[in-house]
């Protein structure tokens, strides 16, 4: 899983049955200092994430259908969790 | 999902059958300000996605499962079509917490 800042949504009217009534969000993975880590991401929000948000995301699709909770759907990403906080014991 | 924009199409009559009649596209990754980013990669369309439109794709085993339940041998599928994309520059939420 990575850890992201939700940076924004997409929106789509046009789309795959599966991925209707869930937000689209657009998510920047950070490293662990918070800098940012590769180009940003989409992922179907299962936690009411909104904009602003640091979260962890399930970059799996078993794990993210599971998450969002519609199995044999064209899902790769979610969000399933917003991370209060981050503890590294060096 | 990764965004990206529909830059062309691929032609192919000698393919895996099951591919028939689906439409095969050129997808040119985006950035986070909408420019293009990244290597082009082919994905199979299922939302009537044409060149110039901004999409968004499914990787993986998770592509074929738009045809579910038939066994469809694609790892990049197109699934939206994309009417907008609203980025906050920068602010958090972490003082909330």
């Amino acid at each position: 899983m990575l850890i992201g800042r939700v940076i924004g949504e997409v929106w789509a009217t046009q789309k795959q049955a599966s991925h209707e009534a869930r937000k689209c969000l657009y998510v920047q993975p950070l490293n662990l200092d918070g800098s940012e880590r590769g180009e940003p991401i989409l992922a179907l929000d299962a936690v009411d994430a909104g904009v602003g948000d640091r979260v962890l995301v399930a970059t799996e699709g078993f794990s993210a259908m599971t998450a969002v909770g519609r199995p044999n759907s064209p899902i790769d990403m979610a969000v399933v969790g917003v991370v209060d906080e981050v503890e590294v014991v060096e | 999902m990764y965004l990206g924009k529909v830059i062309g199409n691929v032609v192919c009559t000698m393919k895996n059958p099951v591919l028939e009649g689906k439409k095969i596209l050129v997808v040119q990754p985006l950035d986070r300000a909408g420019k293009p980013k990244g290597k082009p990669v082919i994905g199979l369309d299922s939302v009537g996605a044409g060149a110039g439109e901004t999409i968004y794709w499914c990787r993986g085993r998770e592509a074929s499962f738009v045809w579910y339940p038939t066994e469809v041998p694609t790892d990049c599928t197109i699934v939206a079509i994309v009417d907008r994309v609203n980025v906050k520059e920068k602010g958090t939420t972490d003082s909330h917490r």
